[in-house]
């Protein structure tokens, strides 16, 4: 009997259901998707390194996981309470029959199971579905081949899917029991009576708190983007905590002031449909300035997540073909602290073991970086110095700078394929790829700049850092080396010797075996330094390295901002669309009444477009200004990987978007028309 | 010549198996200017009358007229169309937008019209006047009594100035005093105004106050009389006469 009762009830309150019904869809079967990566990655041909990567990709997705199944367990429990509330009248009926409560609980708990299991079955179909689509995108993220794939299923993400599921279910069954033994009869009775207060907010105060939250929001914009270097944890805290603060107020002060403008504008408020659509907007936004509030924040951390996600993807991409090159790089630093013995050279180490260095390598330069103790960090700020100290601490300024000779910079820009440079006799330039840093660096800098090392007097040849670096690398990192011309240097000052050069490249086996070959040569040379006890290294990169290394951190990037940006989105979505659909259910009497009194469908069509569309605006548009600052802190820090490609991501970001999101306002635009359409 | 014309409409429902006939046959016509009331018992067809003069049901056969127009062959847009221009409605419960202020509620019916902002004020205050809710057009539904609620339905029918008023039942779910405030109010708009109403209702104290009621008894006319030079309480006691002959469970209420 309670069985029948569950079962028909579910049918009779379908299109409520249904967006539900669809968000645990979608919830499960974007679970099931990222935790099934490793299981379509192990089809894929792919090397070692990358296989371990994968494993790694696979640890981060799983530890996201545990939040992401926080997120979409807050999710579920707050639709279904709010589908619980919608049905106080039924339940009221059940206790007034004289069903016990315990009984109600079965009720529900039934529900819970139908629904919970026919979701998880349907979710899982799809995402087993989309999972394989999944496949091409592990495959090109990790440059993998494709050619021996075939449809897989990962039971490991099944079983695990299933347990998180069944245990948000079970979350959301002890919430329903304890909302339903704390339920009075007399307040589900009373529950569709209680007539709506509109109660117009007081617009001057309202007009007083939007200018302040205003004025919070511009100053913290401001910290964040033009302030950003100054930014520490605690005040990143207190920004955020401003900003949310603030974008809650400016949804409380703007559905009060928004109302009170249109109704100012009497020939549009007076127009048409106007009046009506107007008040059922503000009404909505009256009662959910909270949920609002958190959805715009949502979609906030989301535009950022995404954006930096791809920006990051996007950026190593193109940086790593320019920064990185030639084959490989063995670097030996040959600053020690006092006491120890001066290294020997790289050559003479690898002769102490029996190798020629040069064995293996196609093409190679081997040169020496210089330095002074006494042109530190601080010294090349010059007067500028005490300025940007108090600003940033935090620098090492003792640290002697690195010289590099012409000609040695020269051999190795040639090697490289890059421009080379050219120096007068008493000039020096300065080089540097990481911009904070140049910027930092151009302060001082200007023509004729003067520094002494060695005790040369060098003037700068330019006003501004030149673009460039020595060491292989997947980013922008130089912070600044300088380039003297050759009699400038005192050659026993040595910072650090280096030997790059390029593997032999005549097809695929041969460049492996080189590279296996130096490899080899390098760990013994290595080996047999380090037990001589001293702090001082080699050390080798190779470019094979780099790329993997870089194609790990940009999939794995790019897999946890599509995991977390979907399922912010689809909360976003869900959270808007159940409140509209139920609006639409209690307006059901209005629209009936509009239509006899004689508007055409056409006006209740466009009137609900524009409720809806603006329920769904309102949040973005303020999460889309966030992010335009966001997004300004972000890329301080995305520097050292580039931005030039930044609107390419926010492209990919807008697409990403207006599928999820916009899909979500469609859903619930013909929902929402089907529920208020005339019966007859 | 008349402003409604109603031809031998039939309404049914139902398979051909169990079919009911809820309008069997009914023609009558209004002239202009005419208050008439359609009385009769619970299931005798009369809320089902005025939903196909209304538009908002439509009839199995025949023919109604309003103004020499057909309105049973109207289609889709022309219905809401027709409904905008030509009829006004008051309802048993009241049926006013709950988010919206008495005066939006009233203004909303010229707004739809595409009326300009300047033309609504003015009419909206005068009929605020004309039915005494001048002082509550600022309050929500829920500010209001039930009395001053269908007082602004009123406001709301009759403000676009509609060719034929429809009340179905407007003083079911008002108290005594409230009734007779708005039957007055009804009649003052039907004597100063001209304007034609036509009310459903099964209460004959209510149905007295009008110029001719007709009665409808499973779903045909079963008879119809005029005030003529009347008082209201004659009327009355005519009514009565017929609601006894009529029989059923009509409303006896005095």
């Amino acid at each position: 009997m309670l069985c029948k009762l569950s079962l028909r009830n579910i049918r009779r309150s379908l299109r409520d259901y249904a967006i539900y019904f669809f968000t645990l869809v979608i919830g499960v079967s974007v679970f099931y998707i990222f935790n099934a990566v490793d299981g379509q990655a192990a089809m894929l041909q792919m090397s070692e390194s990358k296989k371990k990567l994968i494993e790694l990709l696979k640890m981060v997705l799983s530890g996201t996981s545990v939040f992401v199944a926080i997120v979409l367990g807050l999710l579920i429990v707050y639709a279904s309470r709010f589908l619980m509330k919608r049905r106080s009248k039924e339940f009221a009926l059940y206790m007034t029959l004289g069903m016990s409560k315990g009984k109600i609980s079965a009720i529900l708990l039934f529900e819970t199971i139908m629904i919970g299991i026919g979701s998880l079955f349907v979710g899982l179909l799809i995402g087993i579905g989309l999972s394989q689509l999944m496949s091409a995108l592990v495959a090109n993220l990790f440059e993998a081949d494709m050619t021996q794939y075939r449809f897989t299923v990962s039971l490991e993400a099944v079983v695990k899917t299933i347990t998180y599921f069944a245990l948000m279910y079970l979350v959301v069954i002890l919430f329903n029991s304890v909302i339903v033994t704390r339920m009075k009869l007399i307040d589900l009775i009373q529950s569709g009576k209680r007539s709506e207060q509109i109660r117009l907010k007081n617009p001057v105060l309202c007009v007083i708190i939007f200018l302040l939250s205003a004025a919070v929001l511009a100053y913290s914009y401001y910290q964040v983007g033009w302030n950003s270097v100054k930014i520490e944890r605690n005040k990143m805290a207190v920004l955020i905590l401003l900003g949310s603060l603030a974008t809650f107020f400016i949804f409380w002060s703007m559905s009060g002031m928004l109302l009170r403008i249109m109704m100012s504008m009497k020939g549009v408020y007076y127009r048409g449909l106007n009046v009506f659509t107007f008040r059922q907007i503000s009404s909505k936004i009256n009662t959910m300035v909270f949920s609002i509030t958190v959805i715009c924040l949502m979609l906030f951390v989301t535009i950022c997540t995404l954006t930096s996600a791809f920006s990051i993807r996007n950026s190593m991409n193109k940086n790593i073909v320019e920064l990185c090159p030639a084959d490989f790089e063995i670097g030996a630093d040959h600053i020690v602290d006092e006491g120890e013995k001066v290294p020997p050279s790289i050559e003479e180490l690898y002769k102490n073991c029996g190798y020629d260095m040069t064995e293996g390598a196609e093409s190679y330069v081997n040169f020496c970086t210089y330095y002074d103790p006494e042109l530190t960090l601080g010294k090349s700020f010059g007067e500028c110095y005490e300025g940007i100290k108090s600003m940033y601490p935090f620098l090492s300024y003792d640290m002697p700078e690195e010289i590099v000779k012409l000609s040695d910079y020269n051999k190795l820009m040639k090697l490289y394929g890059r421009e080379m440079l050219s120096l007068d006799d008493g000039e020096f330039i300065i080089l540097c790829n990481y911009k904070s840093m140049s910027n930092l660096r151009e302060q001082s800098l200007h023509e004729g700049f003067e520094i002494a090392p060695f005790g040369h007097t060098l003037r700068s040849k330019y006003s501004q850092c030149r673009d460039g670096f020595i060491d292989l690398a997947a980013e922008r990192v130089n912070i600044g080396i300088y380039v003297v011309p050759d009699n400038a240097v005192d050659e026993t000052a040595v910072k650090t010797e280096y030997f790059i050069g390029n593997l032999p490249n005549g097809s695929e086996e041969e460049y492996n075996a080189g590279e296996a070959l130096m490899t080899e040569h390098f760990t013994t040379v290595s080996e047999a330094w380090d037990n001589t006890q001293n702090s001082y290294a080699v050390g080798s990169v190779f470019k094979s390295e780099i790329y993997a290394a870089h194609i790990g951190l940009g999939a794995i990037v790019t897999f946890l901002g599509l995991y977390i940006g979907m399922v912010f989105l689809i909360a976003c979505g869900a959270i808007l669309a159940l409140k509209e659909l139920s609006e639409s259910v209690d307006s059901i009497p209005r629209y009936d009444m509009l239509r006899k009194i004689g508007v055409s469908e056409r006006d209740i069509s466009k009137s609900l477009i524009r409720q809806s569309g603006l329920f769904f605006l309102l949040p973005l548009l303020l999460a889309i200004v966030h992010s335009i600052f966001g997004m300004k802190f972000a890329v301080f820090f995305l520097e050292s990987f580039g931005t030039e490609n930044i609107w390419q991501s926010i492209t990919a970001t807008s697409v990403i978007l207006l599928l999820i999101y916009g899909g979500y306002y469609l859903v619930t635009y013909f929902c929402g028309k089907r529920i208020i359409k005339d019966k007859k | 010549m008349e402003l409604l014309k109603i031809q031998q409409i039939e309404k049914y429902y139902g398979t051909r198996s169990s079919l009911t006939k809820a309008i069997d046959g009914i023609s009558f016509s209004v002239m202009p200017g005419e208050f008439t009331a359609i009385m009769g018992a619970s299931g005798s067809g009369k809320t089902t009358l005025l939903n196909c003069i209304s538009t908002i049901d439509k009839v199995t056969s025949g023919h109604i007229y309003l103004d020499g127009e057909d309105i049973t062959e109207l289609k889709g847009k022309q219905l809401n169309q027709f409904r905008r221009d030509n009829l006004g409605f008051i309802f048993q419960d009241f049926n006013l937008l709950d988010t919206l202020t008495a005066y939006e509620n009233i203004a909303l019916a010229l707004s739809i019209q595409k009326k300009p902002q300047s033309e609504i004020e003015e009419l909206v205050s005068e009929v605020a006047v004309q039915l005494n809710i001048t002082d509550v057009l600022d309050k929500y539904p829920y500010q209001m009594s039930g009395g001053q609620k269908q007082r602004v339905a009123s406001a709301r029918a009759i403000v676009t100035n509609p060719k034929l008023i429809l009340a179905d039942e407007p003083t079911g779910a008002l108290d005594s005093k409230s009734s007779k405030m708005l039957l007055e109010r009804f009649a003052y708009l039907n004597r100063e105004l001209n304007a034609t109403i036509m009310m459903v209702t099964h209460d004959s104290f209510t149905a007295s106050y009008t110029s001719r009621v007709i009665f409808i008894k499973d779903g045909k006319v079963f008879s119809e009389i005029s005030r003529g030079s009347d008082t209201r309480k004659q009327f009355f006691d005519r009514i009565i006469n017929v609601v006894t002959l009529l029989g059923g469970d009509v409303s006896d209420a005095l």
